[in-house]
C-alpha cells in the first residue's frame, strides 16, 4: 500500500461519489438536438392542371408518418396510399409509423428535415400551436378549395361537417385537418337500461333519480378515471356551462376573455357536478387510470360513464357479449337552459397536417384530398368504427351499436354542437383544470374554488408574453 | 515501477472520457446555453433571452413546490435506507453471535443476501407497476386488500399518501444494494477488533455503534450522496404511480417531472434547461455539503 498512498480506499470512494455528482443525468436531458441547419429547402412541384388540382409532382416521393395507436394504421397502409398511388403510379411512397410522435419527430422538426405529413397524435403529441407559431406548418387553403376527389361538382371544403375547417384554423388560416368526428357523452350499456327498464335522462331531476337507482342496484352510478382522465370531467362540466349558458360560454373561454370562468353557467355546472362527485362515485377512482375504470363498466359495475366515440372501439375486447354500448347526451341543467337537452359536444379530432419544411408539401396536401375523398373516408370508418367529418361517408357501412348511437345523437341535435379549444391552445389550462375537477369531483372542492383556480391560471396565460395567443 | 505508468493508465481512459465528454459534458454545456433561449424544440429558430427563465423560476410555484419534496425525500429516503440496511448488514455479518472468536452472520445470512439484493435487478418501470398494484385504492390492490380483512376501508394511498407512498417503494428498491455495499464494507473489518471488542465485554450494541458503524464511515457517506442523488430524480416512479403524472394537484411533483412537462409537452425546451440547470447546482451543493458536514475521522486499514 505505501507505494501508492494516493489510492486508498477512501479516496477512492469519494472519487464515486465525486463521479457520481458528475453523472447527475438530468441536467443534459433536453439538450440533444438543440441547432441544426437551417438552409430553405425546395419543395417539389407539378402544372396545375384539372386532374391535379394541387399541381403536384407526380413523380417525387412523399414521407408520412402516421400515429399507430387506438385507431391503428391500417387504414393508411390499406386505404390511403393505395389511393394517392392508384393517382401517381410513379410516386414513391414512404410510410413510417411511431407511438411516441413527439419523440420520433421533434429532432426532425428542429433540424428543418421534416417528413411532408404527419398525424400527430398519442399522449406525446407535438404542441400544435407551438408548430404553427414556429411556421413549420403548411397553410391548407388551397386544398380545401380544390375540387373534391370524387364527390363531383364540389369542393374539399364543401363535402366537409360544418365546423371541420375553423376546428384545425389558427389565428385565420387553416392549418390542420382534424379527420375524425367524435361525440362526446355519457356512456352506458343498452343491455344493462333494458334489463332494468331504465331510460337515458333528459333532465337534471330524471338524471339524479336514475342514478338514485342505480345506486341502490349496487353500482357505482358514476364514474370517471382521476389519475388520467380527468379530462373527460371537465369537457363534461363546460358541456353543462355550454346548455346553461349557451355555446358563447366555451368562446369566451377559448378567447381568454375577462371573467369567462366566472360566469353564472360554468359556476352553477361545476356546481351540479360537485353534488354527483359527492354523492355518486367511488372515491378510490381517483386512483385509477381510464382503462381501469372502462373494464368495470364492461363488468356492469358502472352506470354512466363521461367518454367520446372511441370508447367502443378502445374496449372491443374487453366488451362482452351484447354489451350494446350507447351515448345520451348530458340531460338539461335547468329548465331555462339556452341550449335543448339533444345539444352536443362534438367535435372534429385526430390532427393532419403537412409541414411548411417538407420536400414535397403539394404532395402532403394531395394525400389529404385522397383521405377527404368519400372512397378514403369509409374505408377509414370501416376500419375504425370512427366517423369522419366527411358527410355522407357512411352510406352502406354496416355501423356498430355505438356508432349507430353516436350518430342518431349527432342528427338528433342538429345545429346545437359545441366545442372548445382552450385545452390545446394553452397546456398549462389543460393541466390546472385537471387538478382542480380532481378537486371538485373528489376531494370535496367547491364550485366556487374550481372556477376561481380556472380564473387565475387563465388570467396568468393571457399575461404571459411568451405564450403565443389565439382567437376563434 | 512508476516510470511508464501514466501512459498506461492514459490509454485506459481515452475512450470513456470520450464517451463521456460527448455524451455527458457536452449535453450539460449544451443546457447552460439552451436555458438562456426560448428555444421551443420545434424549429431551428430560437433568441437569446439571458436569465430571464432563471427569475421566472423563482416565481413558479410549481418549482418551488416539487423543492420542498426534494427536501422531504432528501432528508427522508437517506436516514432510512442507510438505517435499514447497515441493520440488515450487520445481521447479516456479524449479528449471529462468534463462531471461532469471530463474528458470524445469523442463520441463513447467505440466501437472504440474495433475497435483499433482488430488487435491484428490477428495472425501475416494473417496480412502479408492481407497486401501483400494491398500492391501488380499490380492494383489489395488495394493501387494501389485507386492510379489508381486518374491515378497514379502502385508503387512496396515492390521493392521500402519494409522496410518501413513493418514498416507501425507493426505500424497498434502494435498500438490497446497500445491503449489498455495506456488507462488503464490513467484511474488510479485521476479526482482531471484534475479538478484542468481545474479549473487552462489548456487547452487540455497543460493537455496532462503537467499532462497525465508525469502521464503515466511508461507505455510509457514498451512500448517502447516492442516495441523495436518487432523491432528486424519482422521475420514473413518479410518472408511473402518480396520480395525474405528479398529482394529485401537484403532490408528488419533483423536478425531472416538471423538466419533462415543460420540455417534451408543453414545448418550452428554454425553460424547461432552465430547470435543469437549477436541478444541476442543487445536486452539487447537496453533494458538497454532504462530503464537507460528514468528513470525520476515519479510521485507515
Amino acid at each position: 500500500m505505501s507505494n501508492t498512498p494516493d489510492l486508498t480506499r477512501r479516496s477512492v470512494l469519494r472519487r464515486a461519489a465525486v463521479a457520481g455528482v458528475l453523472a447527475t443525468p438530468a441536467v443534459g436531458l433536453l439538450s440533444a438536438c438543440v441547432g441544426g441547419g437551417n438552409e430553405p429547402t425546395t419543395s417539389a412541384t407539378g402544372a396545375k392542371t384539372a386532374d391535379n388540382p394541387l399541381g403536384v409532382d407526380p413523380k417525387a416521393p412523399l414521407e408520412v408518418v402516421i400515429f399507430n395507436g387506438g385507431l391503428g394504421t391500417k387504414y393508411a397502409t390499406d386505404v390511403h396510399i393505395p389511393s394517392y398511388k392508384a393517382k401517381f403510379p410513379e410516386a414513391q411512397v414512404n410510410f413510417s409509423q411511431a407511438e411516441e410522435i413527439s419523440t420520433v419527430l421533434q429532432p426532425r422538426f428542429a433540424s428543418s428535415t421534416p417528413p411532408d405529413m404527419v398525424n400527430n397524435a398519442g399522449s406525446k403529441l407535438m404542441d400544435q400551436g407551438k408548430l404553427v407559431g414556429a411556421g413549420q406548418v403548411a397553410d391548407l387553403s388551397d386544398l380545401f378549395a380544390a375540387p373534391s376527389l370524387d364527390i363531383a361538382g364540389k369542393t374539399v371544403a364543401e363535402t366537409l361537417v360544418p365546423g371541420t375547417i375553423e376546428a384545425g384554423t389558427y389565428n385565420g388560416k387553416p392549418y390542420v385537418l382534424n379527420y375524425a368526428y367524435t361525440v362526446f357523452g355519457l356512456w352506458y350499456s343498452g343491455k344493462l337500461f333494458k334489463d332494468k327498464g331504465w331510460t337515458a335522462p333528459t333532465t337534471w331531476a330524471d338524471f339524479t333519480a336514475l342514478l338514485d337507482k342505480m345506486k341502490t342496484a349496487g353500482l357505482t352510478p358514476y364514474a370517471y378515471a382521476g389519475a388520467n382522465a380527468a379530462y373527460y370531467q371537465y369537457l363534461v362540466i363546460l358541456t353543462t356551462a355550454a346548455k346553461i349558458g349557451g355555446a358563447d360560454v366555451l368562446k369566451n373561454i377559448d378567447n381568454l376573455e375577462a371573467g369567462a370562468w366566472k360566469v353564472d353557467a360554468v359556476k352553477q355546472a361545476a356546481q351540479l357536478w360537485g353534488e354527483v362527485g359527492a354523492k355518486y362515485m367511488n372515491k378510490a377512482h381517483l386512483g385509477l387510470r381510464h382503462t381501469e375504470v372502462q373494464l368495470q363498466q364492461d363488468q356492469y359495475k358502472v352506470g354512466f360513464y363521461p367518454s367520446g366515440s372511441w370508447l367502443e372501439n378502445e374496449q372491443s375486447k374487453d366488451t362482452p357479449q351484447g354489451f350494446d354500448y350507447q351515448v345520451a347526451a348530458l340531460p338539461s341543467a335547468t329548465t331555462s337552459d339556452k341550449l335543448p337537452a339533444s345539444a352536443l359536444y362534438a367535435a372534429a379530432g385526430e390532427m393532419y397536417f403537412v409541414a411548411s419544411k417538407g420536400k414535397n408539401v403539394q404532395g402532403g396536401k394531395e394525400y389529404l384530398r385522397h383521405m377527404l375523398s368519400k372512397a378514403g373516408a369509409k374505408g377509414f370508418t370501416d376500419l375504425t368504427k370512427v366517423l369522419t367529418v366527411v358527410q355522407g361517408s357512411t352510406e352502406g357501412l354496416t355501423l356498430s351499436p355505438g356508432t349507430t348511437s353516436a350518430n342518431t345523437a349527432l342528427t338528433a341535435a342538429g345545429a346545437n354542437n359545441f366545442s372548445f379549444r382552450w385545452d390545446a391552445w394553452y397546456k398549462k389550462m389543460d393541466d390546472e383544470c385537471r387538478s382542480a375537477t380532481n378537486e371538485l369531483m373528489f376531494q370535496g372542492g367547491t364550485a366556487d374554488k374550481f372556477v376561481d383556480r380556472m380564473q387565475k391560471v387563465a388570467d396568468a396565460v393571457k399575461g404571459d408574453s411568451s405564450i403565443e395567443k389565439f382567437k376563434r | 515501477m512508476r516510470h511508464g505508468r501514466y501512459p498506461f493508465v492514459i490509454s485506459f481512459l481515452i475512450a470513456p472520457i470520450a464517451l463521456y465528454a460527448v455524451f455527458v459534458l457536452a449535453p450539460i454545456v449544451q443546457a447552460f446555453f439552451v436555458a438562456m433561449t426560448d428555444w421551443n424544440g420545434l424549429s431551428p429558430n430560437y433568441n437569446f433571452v439571458g436569465l430571464d427563465n432563471f427569475s421566472k423560476i423563482l416565481s413558479d410555484d410549481k418549482f418551488l413546490d416539487a423543492v420542498l419534496h426534494h427536501v422531504v425525500l432528501l432528508v427522508a429516503l437517506p436516514i432510512i435506507t442507510i438505517a435499514i440496511a447497515l441493520f440488515f448488514a450487520f445481521l447479516l455479518n456479524t449479528g449471529g453471535g462468534t463462531r471461532g472468536g469471530t463474528p458470524v452472520g445469523v442463520w441463513g445470512s447467505k440466501f437472504y443476501r440474495v433475497i435483499f439484493f433482488l430488487p435491484q435487478v428490477l428495472a425501475v418501470v416494473i417496480v412502479g407497476v408492481v407497486f401501483g398494484r400494491v398500492f391501488a385504492p380499490d380492494d383489489s390492490g395488495i394493501l387494501n386488500g389485507m386492510l379489508g380483512w381486518v374491515g378497514v376501508n379502502p385508503i387512496g394511498f396515492m390521493a392521500d399518501f402519494g409522496l410518501m407512498s413513493i418514498l416507501a417503494t425507493m426505500i424497498w428498491q434502494a435498500v438490497g444494494f446497500y445491503v449489498v455495499l455495506f456488507s462488503a464494507g464490513m467484511a474488510s473489518i479485521p476479526g482482531e477488533v471484534y475479538e478484542a471488542a468481545i474479549l473487552d465485554g462489548a456487547n452487540r450494541f455497543a460493537m455496532f455503534f462503537r467499532i462497525t458503524v465508525p469502521m464503515v464511515w466511508d461507505t455510509i457517506q457514498v451512500a448517502w450522496v447516492y442516495l441523495g442523488i436518487l432523491a432528486f430524480d424519482a422521475f420514473a416512479l413518479v410518472m408511473v404511480m402518480s396520480i395525474e403524472e405528479g398529482g394529485p394537484d401537484g403532490a408528488t411533483a419533483v423536478l425531472p417531472v416538471l423538466i419533462y412537462k415543460q420540455g417534451i409537452r408543453e414545448s418550452e425546451y428554454g425553460y424547461a434547461s432552465a430547470l435543469g440547470v437549477a436541478l444541476f447546482f442543487l445536486t452539487i451543493t447537496f453533494a458538497a455539503l454532504s462530503l464537507r458536514t460528514s468528513r470525520r475521522d476515519t479510521i485507515e486499514l
